[in-house]
């Protein structure tokens, strides 16, 4: 019998990117067509796992916004409110059915710009993205069931600003509700992922949407704050930080427009005695490193109750040595790169200051590439509520463990924040979910699992975190008058 | 009867089958290519108990599949041989000649296999039979009937007894996990196993559907790795029947490594219980090595 001590690395298993095509320069998706801005400004949109420029990118102008606007306008006056509601949900359906034709490549092209792991993009962003279609493609023309008696009435423009962490499936989330209940859609994606967005207008085309139902105009904060402030828009729907949320209730304030924002967190993830232990670290590990850390859900705050700290740590420590660190086009990668320089800099900050306040540190020593945006999973243990890496939002893969001992105790802890976004909850007993679900302040809570989403279930948040929800019937109230 | 070992349940961890489930298919998403592929498949020949475990089982039978056991593919260079073979005790003798100076193990079931509905006394010199006639690993089933009737200490002092029949044969014990109903029983049955003394848990006797599964292997996988962390000891684990496919093998593999890590990736700690495995594993090497699959008329049947 042979006891060989053999390593077995695994070899490198890339996705093929033969088939993907995406153009070297994109223009502005207004009115059905790729158009040039009227102003010359262009950036380029940077692939964060090697740092090529991959594409250029269209800095939209005011004028541009104003024109996208108009185009929405009129598509919502002349077309798309007057179509019959099923029509309308024949072209979403067709956008889903296109979209799942060509996930592949959209799951490329979405790992290519954004920087996140061909399995997290291939598996849930691009499915998802397209079950939100075909889900409220369905309701389109049955608003009437959805909402009984009230005379469900679309808004006209929906002005939608998304982040870059989920580029195509933000896009799906805002898109698909306002399309479903008769509104038209001016969209700004995120200036560092601008690609699946446009992709998508190529899809609208192939749908043969009628010009104008969707328009998309890409840029930086600017182009956002311009649809903001046009005054023919009459919802808002951001996601996106809190900080830029406050910024857009102040200027929204005092007009008609309806408006949903969906920001930050600082979830509470919390394990009890009686929790499967193993399970629960998987929890952990989805719940905090899933896409670098990059999701405003994310399980960054966990609360290990006292008498199992240790043997949490110690499998936590352990399964994070198994994750792997490195190009995002490998079907083998678990972390893939980090979105951006700056948001790098951003989490290293918080690491550093993560060591200055105290805390043990911790990370696997996996290998990372020479080149990129690049983060191991990091671990904070002998935390306290009063530090800063638990009180703020780091967006990495960064996670703050604190220890607790009685139920009361985790409730205030968990709630002691500016946020209210989501929680999660681990333990073998059912009576236990409910009395936390019950005094949680979050608007979703997971129970013995972490970062499920589904186009069913409404999504949000409390305090902080925005209010109005996506998903669900609640998504859809969001783009109605009653 | 001391407190600890009366209560085994309250012991044992619980599971919660879904979170297995998502883990696993997690595993099954690992894309293991080319030089890592290769060094894979020798790994699973390398592991392989190739079994024959027949009531129409006779002496030729035992004696060619000794013979593939250790000629797995003769016209290809650098193919190791398989782990052990496994037969019912009459056949041991018979094995042990036919694999005599090869390195290959006899391994033999024994216990009343596969139901192990019988008394101790007879359970024991079914062991000892196996053994006197030159067993290296001794292949028992546990009491699945008592387990499920919570008489936890009977199952515990029946492995007990039975590792003490081994004498230095190593003992691996079956738990028949697709008659344990749920992965918190199949935790529990791994716990008092370990606990006995087994040197390896297994799975299943290849008798019972479901046989090993993903969930089910790694629920072990964990039990081994929880007593590891306690105690230094290592186990070893050997999931056994429904296993015919090269890529499922190697998504096993993957799961050991991550689970426990690489020094479980040996024959020495983990193994695969097959009798069909091992020519869909040649079929990959072949086809790693010459781009072109063969037809299986190329691999003998034994």
């Amino acid at each position: 019998m042979s006891e060989s001590q053999a390593t077995w690395d695994l070899a490198p298993a890339p996705e093929s990117i033969g088939h993907v095509h995406w153009e070297k320069s994109y223009g502005l998706f207004i009115n059905g067509q790729f158009q040039p801005s009227s102003g010359d400004q262009t950036f380029g949109s940077i692939n964060p796992a090697t740092e090529e420029r991959i594409a250029e990118i269209t800095e939209a102008t005011d004028a541009d916004v104003d024109q996208a606007v108009k185009a929405a306008r009129n598509a919502y006056e002349k077309v798309w409110s007057k179509m019959a509601a099923r029509e309308r949900g024949k072209y979403i359906f067709r956008i889903a059915r296109l979209l799942q034709e060509k996930a592949r490549e959209f799951a490329v092209i979405e790992s290519l710009d954004g920087g996140k792991p061909i399995r997290e993009s291939r598996d849930i962003d691009i499915p998802l993205a397209a079950a939100h279609f075909f889900y409220h493609a369905g309701w389109a023309d049955k608003l009437e069931y959805a909402f009984p008696n009230r005379k469900p009435k679309s808004l006209g423009v929906a002005g939608q600003v998304i982040p870059w962490n989920f580029p195509l499936l933000m896009a799906a989330w805002k898109i698909a509700p306002a399309l479903a209940t008769g509104n038209t859609v001016v969209l700004k994606p995120a200036e560092t992922t601008s690609l699946t967005a446009l992709k998508l207008a190529e899809i609208f085309q192939q749908a043969e949407l009628p010009p104008g139902v969707v328009n998309i105009v890409t840029g930086h904060g600017s182009v956002g704050a311009a649809i903001v402030n046009h005054n023919n828009v009459n919802k808002i729907a951001f996601t996106g930080s809190t900080r830029v949320g406050k910024i857009i209730q102040k200027a929204i304030a005092g007009s008609k427009k309806r408006c949903t924002l969906e920001l930050g967190g600082k979830a509470a993830n919390i394990i009890f005695d009686d929790a499967t232990i193993d399970q629960a670290v998987e929890g952990i590990i989805n719940g905090i490193y899933f896409n670098q850390g990059h999701v405003c859900c994310a399980g960054s705050r966990l609360f290990v109750q006292e008498s199992v700290h240790d043997e949490v740590i110690h499998k936590l420590k352990h399964r994070m040595n198994s994750l792997i660190v490195g190009d995002p086009l490998d079907k083998n990668t678990d972390i893939g790169a980090i979105n951006s320089k700056d948001q790098l800099q951003t989490i290293n900050q918080y690491i550093e200051l993560g060591k200055q306040e105290g805390a043990d540190f911790y990370q696997p020593q996996c290998n990372l590439p020479a080149k990129g945006n690049w983060c191991r999973p990091t671990l904070f243990t002998d935390v306290a509520q009063s530090n800063r890496i638990v009180q703020e939002e780091i967006f990495g893969p960064v996670l703050a463990v604190q220890t607790f001992r009685t139920v009361d105790e985790v409730i205030n802890k968990a709630n002691n924040t500016p946020y209210g976004l989501s929680a999660g909850v681990w333990t073998d007993k059912g009576s236990k979910i409910f009395n936390m679900t019950s005094q949680l302040r979050a608007g979703v809570i997971w129970a013995n699992t972490y970062n499920k989403f589904d186009p069913a279930s409404p999504f949000g948040g409390y305090k902080e975190s925005g209010f109005g929800r996506e998903g669900g019937l609640h998504g859809l109230a969001g783009y109605l008058d009653f | 009867m001391s407190a600890l070992k009366s209560n085994f349940r309250a012991n044992s961890p619980t599971v919660d089958q879904v979170g297995v489930v998502e883990r696993v298919n997690r595993f099954a998403t690992r894309s293991i290519k080319n030089e890592a592929k290769l060094k894979g498949l020798k790994m699973v020949l390398n592991m392989i108990d190739l079994t024959t475990l027949e009531g129409m089982d006779t002496e030729g039978k035992v004696k060619q599949l000794c013979y593939k056991a250790r000629h797995l593919h003769d016209a290809v260079d650098g193919i190791p041989c398989v782990a052990a073979v496994c037969v019912y005790p009459n056949f041991v003798g018979l094995a042990k000649a036919s694999l005599a100076q090869s390195g290959i193990n006899v391994a033999s079931v024994a216990t009343a296999f596969p139901s192990g509905n019988s008394s101790l006394d007879i359970k024991l010199t079914d062991v000892k039979m196996a053994v006197d006639q030159g067993a290296d690993e001794i292949d028992m089933v546990i009491s699945r009937g008592r387990l499920h009737r919570g008489d936890y200490q009977y199952v515990y002092d029946e492995i007990a007894a039975v590792k003490e029949a081994c004498g230095s044969a190593r003992l691996k014990t079956i738990l028949e996990t697709g008659e344990l109903g749920t992965l918190d029983n199949v935790r529990l049955a791994s716990d008092i196993a370990i606990a006995a003394g087994a040197d390896f848990i297994k799975t299943s006797t290849g008798k019972i559907q479901p046989a090993a599964t993903l969930p089910v292997t790694l629920v072990m996988l964990e039990a081994i790795r929880d007593h590891h962390v306690k105690t230094g000891q290592m186990i070893g684990m050997k999931p056994a029947g429904g296993i015919s496919k090269a890529k499922l093998a190697l998504h096993y593999l993957i799961m050991v490594k991550e689970t426990l890590g690489v020094q479980w990736l040996n024959n020495k700690w983990f193994r695969f219980g097959a009798s069909s495995l091992a020519n869909d594993v040649l079929m990959q090497i072949v086809k790693q090595q010459s781009g072109a699959y063969q037809s299986p008329d190329y691999f003998s049947i034994d």
